[in-house]
């Protein structure tokens, strides 16, 4: 449960003044109705996904070796790794967040959001900066934009161009979704810095780190498949 | 809140403009609900013109009539829709955008939101003694969504329009000249959000707001329908999404994933769209079922039969719906998987039956009153059972191989979509109209319309199956002669069907203008919303309603709000207490 009944004495400050909506018997079943739509939410993104890991089963049987053979030369797993620690660390310090605000940390529960969004836009950048407009450059784009330029010793295979579709909508959804993130992130950091979310009351925290930690799972799946493969 | 006890949820506000405020940004089900059904009812009426111009368009073999040299069909699609594109237009062209209009529109716009987004957000939290659903504000968000998806689809579509048909096969979708397709799959993409909002919302209301004292088998059985349609909802919608957002990539940026030119592969866009496509077919059919069951307890007042059974295959029917959708590729697919999918879809067919003979048996030795929503019902199961029956030979690989694509199918899905998910929505209005709208309709003009539109239902879509089974194809605009006097049958009675609908619509606006006000219960309903005022109030009850018996006790339990003498309580028999 997520939520203390509204009776307990609020002995700290911020949540006292929350007011559950009109057509709800208690705060109590306010609280896990949204849990249950966030998981269900959850449960819609898993299913979004699945078209691109569906898409990547069956091109990867059908184009076995050049799929392996272009896995290995285009993408850097140095950076896809760097990257998967890199959302490891922000998943942990949602789930500290979250923490503080139970414990009422407000300072803590700041400084653990902070570094939450410092890893998002790390995350990004290094996408970005690294991979995105290197490939631009390089015409390593999707389908009929891929023109290859040779460098080393690697001969394009002939369907490269359609694994670096599926690397390019694959890891470009979940961007997006890590940006998404990042505004979510900033909305509740406002929340938070106006003191709304306390021992009583985070779903909204809650609810926002449940979706975080979606977005990481994803790329636990994506970076192996992609970079690994 | 307070101070809206009394006030019903219609009552206009003190201005025009406050009025209109009132319902832009209501947070209430109801009046969503009812914008919902607006919006539905709408474009039915134009999905319905586009299937007048293909039916004309098909009333001579030939693209010109011999006898006026008109070219059929164009006069009228060319005028209505596509007027503004000039001459370079092929006949054929016209014909693919016309066929492509209907489809998208009655899928995409009207069917698929149809019963879940305006009947069930005005009675699921009624039924379920709630004030609202779970998420208010969401609810409005998704109404939003929708009319913004819908005018991004519509606007495609009349501002010259598709030739793919609501399927959007690759690589005709992606090679086809102009660029509405994307347009129009984007469109497609937002109503599918709008849709997995509502189908969220429910689950939530349903787990989370019944009324104290009310559990799972004590809802009704419209509660469990559009319960299993939410889960279809949420958990297949996101496949399409994701299906048609790779193929405006595909046209966009030409990605190849879809593209056999490119290395890409259309079969695996075959099977991401009847991943949805065909679960969607339930989302369309179950709220439905649901209806009926309400229906047809209530007007033949007598305890529905095997409540558990319907609940239960609903949830069957909703598990199953993910494994079948190999069905439609069966020329496209190897044939081991065909075996599979075979197999797998008539099992599909079971607890689609259970449902069918449980209805039957409530009718059996029961009281019906026999007004316009049980008329409703007993088209309905009539024209189901056709539809549901001719599901199995495309289920056969053998005979599927020969009905593929042709008017068979056509005939089969209509047949189960019109004649199953639009017949028992009409019934719902009229079984509901009293209740949401606080008056009461010409019964003698609604059965004249109900007459009507099975006549004419049956018409239009019977003679479908004989032109299917002698081997014409769906979606051309020409044909051989000897198929003419069946074409000609089925447009004539494509103008009764249309007849029988406008009948309907000028007696709901009579009732509307009227002023015969509808009691509580008018028919001696059990279920919450026969409690609460005609209209509801602003929260629907004044105070939560206490439940004291199920929703169909009809054999121990006289109707609240109406004359007893009028509902007789029918003896208790076998078949009623069977359960
Ligand atoms: C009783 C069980 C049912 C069975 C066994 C069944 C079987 C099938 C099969 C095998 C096909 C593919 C035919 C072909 O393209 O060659 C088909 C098409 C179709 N069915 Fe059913 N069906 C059933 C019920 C329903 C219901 C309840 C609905 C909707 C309310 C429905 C809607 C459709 C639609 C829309 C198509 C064709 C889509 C298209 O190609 O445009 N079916 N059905
Ligand atoms: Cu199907």
């Amino acid at each position: 449960m997520t939520t203390i009944p509204d009776n307990t004495p609020a002995k700290l400050d911020p949540h006292e003044a929350y007011v559950h909506g009109h057509h709800w018997r208690t705060a109590d079943d306010e609280a896990s109705a949204a849990k249950l739509g966030m998981w269900l939410f959850l449960a819609t993104e898993v299913l979004m996904f699945s078209g691109f890991f569906c898409a990547y089963a069956a091109f990867r049987m059908m184009y076995e070796g050049n799929w392996v053979a272009a896995s290995d030369h285009y993408l850097d797993w140095r950076i896809g790794g760097f990257n998967t620690i890199v959302l490891l660390l922000s998943s942990f310090t949602v789930v500290m967040a979250i923490r503080c605000a139970q414990q009422n940390r407000q300072g803590l529960l700041m400084f653990n959001l902070w570094i939450t969004q410092l890893c998002a836009a790390t995350f990004l950048i290094l996408k970005v900066w690294l991979e995105y407009l290197p490939k631009l450059r390089l015409g390593e784009k999707p389908g009929a934009l891929f023109h290859y330029v040779p460098h080393g010793d690697y001969i394009a295979g002939a369907h490269d161009h359609i694994f670096l579709s599926v690397y390019w909508i694959a890891t470009a959804t979940h961007g997006f979704h890590v940006l998404v993130g990042m505004f979510v992130f900033a909305w509740i950091m406002l929340r938070a810095r106006k003191r709304h979310f306390g021992p009583n009351h985070y779903t909204a925290l809650e609810n926002v780190g449940l979706y975080w930690h979606l977005v990481d799972v994803i790329w636990i799946f994506l970076f192996p498949l992609l970079y690994l493969a | 809140m307070s101070g809206h006890h009394d006030v019903s949820y219609l009552a206009p506000k003190d201005g025009f403009w406050q009025t209109v405020w009132s319902w832009a940004f209501t947070v209430d089900h109801k009046k969503i609900g009812v914008m919902y059904l607006v919006a539905v009812l709408s474009a039915f009426l134009l999905g319905g013109l586009a299937a007048m111009a293909v039916r004309l368009e098909l009333w001579s073999p030939t693209m010109t009539d011999p006898k006026t040299g008109l070219v059929t069909g164009q006069l009228l699609t060319k005028d209505l829709f596509f007027g503004f594109l000039g001459d370079n237009v092929t006949p054929n062209n016209i014909y693919n955008r016309a066929f492509s209009l209907h489809g998208t529109v009655m899928v995409f716009l009207f069917i698929i939101p149809s019963i879940p987004a305006a009947l069930g957000n005005i009675f699921l939290p009624i039924m379920l003694g709630a004030k609202d659903v779970a998420f208010p504000k969401l609810n409005l968000f998704s109404w939003y969504i929708y009319l913004f998806g819908g005018t991004f689809a519509v606007s495609a579509l009349l501002m010259g329009g598709v030739e793919t048909g609501w399927t959007f096969y690759t690589p005709y979708s992606t090679t086809t000249s102009w660029g509405g397709v994307t347009a129009m799959v984007l469109g497609a993409f937002i109503l599918g959000f709008s849709s997995i909002l509502t189908g969220m919302n429910f689950i939530a209301t349903v787990h989370k707001l019944r009324v104290p004292g009310m559990g799972w088998f004590d809802m009704p059985l419209f509660v469990w329908a559009i319960y299993a349609t939410a889960i279809i909802q949420v958990l297949a919608t996101p496949v399409l999404a994701i299906t048609l957002m790779m193929l405006a990539f595909e046209r966009m940026f030409h990605i190849g994933i879809f593209d056999p030119a490119l290395g890409g592969d259309p079969v695996l866009f075959q099977h991401f769209f009847w991943f949805y496509s065909h679960p969607a077919v339930y989302i369309m059919i179950l709220p439905g079922f649901g209806i009926a069951s309400e229906v047809i307890s209530v007007h033949c007042h007598k305890k529905i039969f095997g409540y558990r059974a319907i609940a239960f295959s609903s949830i069957a029917i909703a598990a199953i719906s993910f494994l079948v959708w190999g069905h439609h590729l069966f020329t496209s697919e190897t044939p081991a998987a065909n075996a599979v999918f075979s197999a797998l879809t008539f099992l599909v067919a079971v607890p689609t039956a259970i449902k069918v003979f449980n209805w039957i048996a409530t009718m059996y030795k029961s009281s019906i009153s026999l007004n316009t929503p049980m008329l409703y019902a007993m088209s309905f199961l009539f024209c189901f059972t056709i539809g549901g029956l001719t599901g199995p030979p495309l289920a056969t690989l053998a005979t599927d191989i020969m009905l593929h694509d042709t008017y068979f199918v056509v005939a089969h899905f209509h047949y189960v979509m019109m004649g199953g998910t639009v017949l028992m929505f009409i019934g719902g209005l009229h079984h509901w109209w009293p209740k949401m709208f606080g008056k009461m309709y010409n019964e003698a003009g609604a059965m004249l319309g109900c007459v009507l539109v099975f006549i004419g239902f049956n018409l239009t879509f019977m003679t479908q199956f004989f032109l299917g089974t002698q081997g014409m194809p769906r979606r051309y605009a020409t044909y051989i002669d000897e198929f003419t006097f069946l074409h000609q049958l089925s447009t004539v009675g494509s103008l009764i069907l249309g007849i029988g609908l406008f009948v309907h619509l000028f007696v709901f606006i009579a009732s509307l203008m009227g002023d015969s006000k509808a009691p509580r219960n008018p028919w001696g309903g059990l279920t919450f919303e026969w409690e609460a005022d005609s209209p509801p109030v602003e929260h629907n009850f004044p105070h939560e309603p206490v439940i004291v018996h199920g929703p169909y006790d009809y054999h121990t339990t006289t109707p609240p709000h109406c004359d007893p003498n009028e509902y007789p309580v029918p003896s208790k028999d076998e078949l009623g207490d069977a359960h």
